[in-house]
């Protein structure tokens, strides 16, 4: 009897035992989330590299190795170059335009003004709003007739109504008009983190400068510059790896045209791989985002590390 | 003096110019959606007037229309039921590994959870197409559920990394004497951690819902049948019949959609901030 009343509680115990070990319940409780990525994310990823290298499509799904044929092919595709090129150059040339205007936003929010909450309220809405409905919203402002924004230059006196500008349907000024919107979505972005940066630095290192005769542009330049530098840094990996690979704004506002000027690596991608179903070059395609990637990585682990330390 | 308060007014006046100038580059577009969504067509069309104001009476036909001849509350339901789905799922995974890489693992943890976040920066445009197979074996091809299963891609490896921060953040001593008194150290997660956490808890909540409804890309490849679509995805390619852009009621549309997303942004900004430049700055 004794016996057995004994030997019952044993295995619970044993099994609490082994849950109170640290590292035990740790790696349990951690393995869900592990795997999930592993499988949707790092499986995917090895998946899309070798379709890269086989000669995979929806109508002939063979997986046959072909090297680096779909390379080679997708690289002597001058529409191809135009892409690569497109990419960079929408990325670029958004980035830096948002951070001009987030560092000027930031300038101006600093200052207490009546009403600064309602204006600080009213700049985050177009990185909060799902840019998609954003873009959709400047699709219509920039429409080819009914466009707001010509009809304010025509009332202005700037154009007449025969040669308002085409912003769509020019490449130059379709370029320019992705640019813009997607500029647009990421100042308020490059806005909050230049003021989360700005109000870190300590009042008296501020103090202590403006006291040793430090004007203006040289607190500006030479203390917070470099100070807010790490969190700045955050803030474009995630504008440029965000922009480097978005597909949304393109796809809805000139579905890569006119004549494939505004056409970039995420739209490429999808319009070979999904739409025409050549799956094996859209990855090829998709893969050129590796690099930069890779660099961005780099990047960020650095400046990740150094809040450990 | 008198030159003194001169560039004074100049001062005062060219920063006000610019507060004006980031107040309307921010708010423009979407005052023309709400002008746009209640004017009515024939007002919409005329280029003869000025367009930023009625010259109609302002009309609810868009609206009307959007809810009784379109999908628009399928969709909104969609929506609803994909981000509760998926921000379950999130919480379920992402709480037990952030509190885990957060108190348990030490080191090899602090590298694994960088890891996990890292995973955040693949983008949609490189696994898009190996995971429209997968969705396609799991038989989710067309299917809203599609979505409920790849979303937590981003919003795990988001969530942990804010989840982590927060747990780091309570101090330790209240789960070590809820365990000296006799708790074990998954009951010190759930009884003690997680109530303390509560407002993280929340703002994970909140991030997860407005990161499901602002994903675009994930939606427009795996989904074309219209009643499955969620709402960003049927508003931005659904609305439009033939070459035609119902303007009125895409407008309408993405209003409805959007004003929940910039409130929940708006009121959880900060803590969002501090998730992702994840320490950047001491």
């Amino acid at each position: 009897m004794v016996a057995i009343a004994d030997s019952v509680p044993k295995p619970v115990s044993r099994f609490r035992f082994i849950l109170d070990r640290r590292s035990v319940l740790g790696s349990l409780m951690v393995a869900p989330a592990v795997l999930y990525v592993l499988l949707l994310v790092g499986l995917p990823f090895l998946m899309a590299v070798y379709y890269s290298l086989s000669a995979y499509t929806i109508y002939d799904p063979s997986w046959s190795f072909v090297g680096l044929d779909n390379f080679e092919d997708v690289v002597e595709d001058p529409v191809f170059r135009q892409t690569l090129y497109n990419t960079f150059i929408f990325t670029f040339g958004s980035q830096i335009l948002g951070l001009i205007l987030g560092k000027f936003g930031a300038l101006v929010l600093l200052r207490p003004f009546p009403g600064r909450k309602l204006v600080r309220a009213l700049v985050i809405l177009p990185w909060a709003v799902p840019i998609a409905l954003a873009t959709v919203a400047w699709q219509w402002m920039f429409d080819s007739l009914y466009s707001v924004i010509n009809w304010t230059l025509i009332a202005l006196g700037l154009v007449t109504r025969s040669d308002a500008p085409n912003w769509l349907g020019t490449p130059h000024l379709a370029m320019l008009s992705v640019i813009v919107v997607n500029a647009w979505r990421f100042f308020p972005f490059a806005i909050v983190i230049f003021l989360a940066g700005i109000t870190a630095i300590p009042q008296d290192v501020l103090d202590a400068a403006t006291v040793d005769g430090a004007g203006f542009w040289r607190r500006n330049y030479q203390i917070i510059m470099p100070m807010i530098l790490p969190i700045v840094a955050v803030g474009l990996i995630f504008g440029i790896v965000f922009t480097f690979t978005d597909l949304s704004i393109v796809f809805l506002m000139t579905m890569g045209g006119p004549v494939g000027a505004t056409s970039v690596l995420g739209f490429a991608g999808f319009q070979t791989g999904i739409v025409s179903g050549d799956v094996s070059h859209g990855a090829a395609i998709s893969l050129f985002m590796l690099p930069v990637l890779f660099i961005v990585v780099i990047v960020m682990l650095r400046f990740i590390r150094r809040r450990e330390i | 003096m008198r030159r003194g308060s001169l560039t004074g007014v100049l001062q005062e006046t060219s920063f006000y110019g610019a507060v004006a100038f980031f107040f309307v580059l921010a708010a423009f577009p979407f005052y023309w959606m709400v002008i746009t969504s209640f004017k009515t067509n024939s007002d919409l069309y005329n280029v003869h007037v000025t367009p930023f104001w009625f010259h109609d009476p302002p009309t609810l036909d868009h609206f009307r229309y959007l809810f009784d001849k379109t999908l628009f509350t399928t969709w909104l339901l969609n929506s609803l039921i994909i981000g509760v789905c998926v921000t379950a799922i999130t919480l379920v995974t992402a709480l037990p590994a952030a509190y885990s890489l957060a108190r348990m693992t030490g080191r090899k943890g602090e590298a694994l959870g960088i890891g996990i976040f890292l995973t955040y920066l693949v983008p949609p445009t490189l696994l898009f197409l190996p995971l429209s197979r997968v969705i396609v074996d799991l038989g989710l091809q067309n299917s809203m559920w599609a979505l409920v299963v790849v979303y937590p891609t981003f919003t795990i490896p988001f969530c942990t990394w804010l989840l982590m921060g927060f747990f780091k953040a309570l101090p330790v001593e209240i789960e070590e004497a809820a365990i000296v008194d006799g708790c074990s150290l998954f009951g010190a997660f759930i009884k003690m951690a997680i109530p303390l956490s509560l407002p993280g808890i929340l703002t994970v909540v909140i991030f997860t819902f407005t990161l499901t409804l602002q994903e675009f890309v994930y939606a427009l490849t795996f989904i074309s049948a219209a009643a499955q679509k969620p709402i960003t995805l049927g508003v931005a390619t659904d609305l439009v019949r033939g070459d035609v852009f119902f303007w009125g009621e895409i407008m309408a549309g993405a209003l409805i959609a959007s004003v929940p997303v910039a409130i929940a942004y708006n009121l959880f900004l900060d803590r969002f901030i501090s998730g992702i430049t994840g320490g950047a700055v001491k």
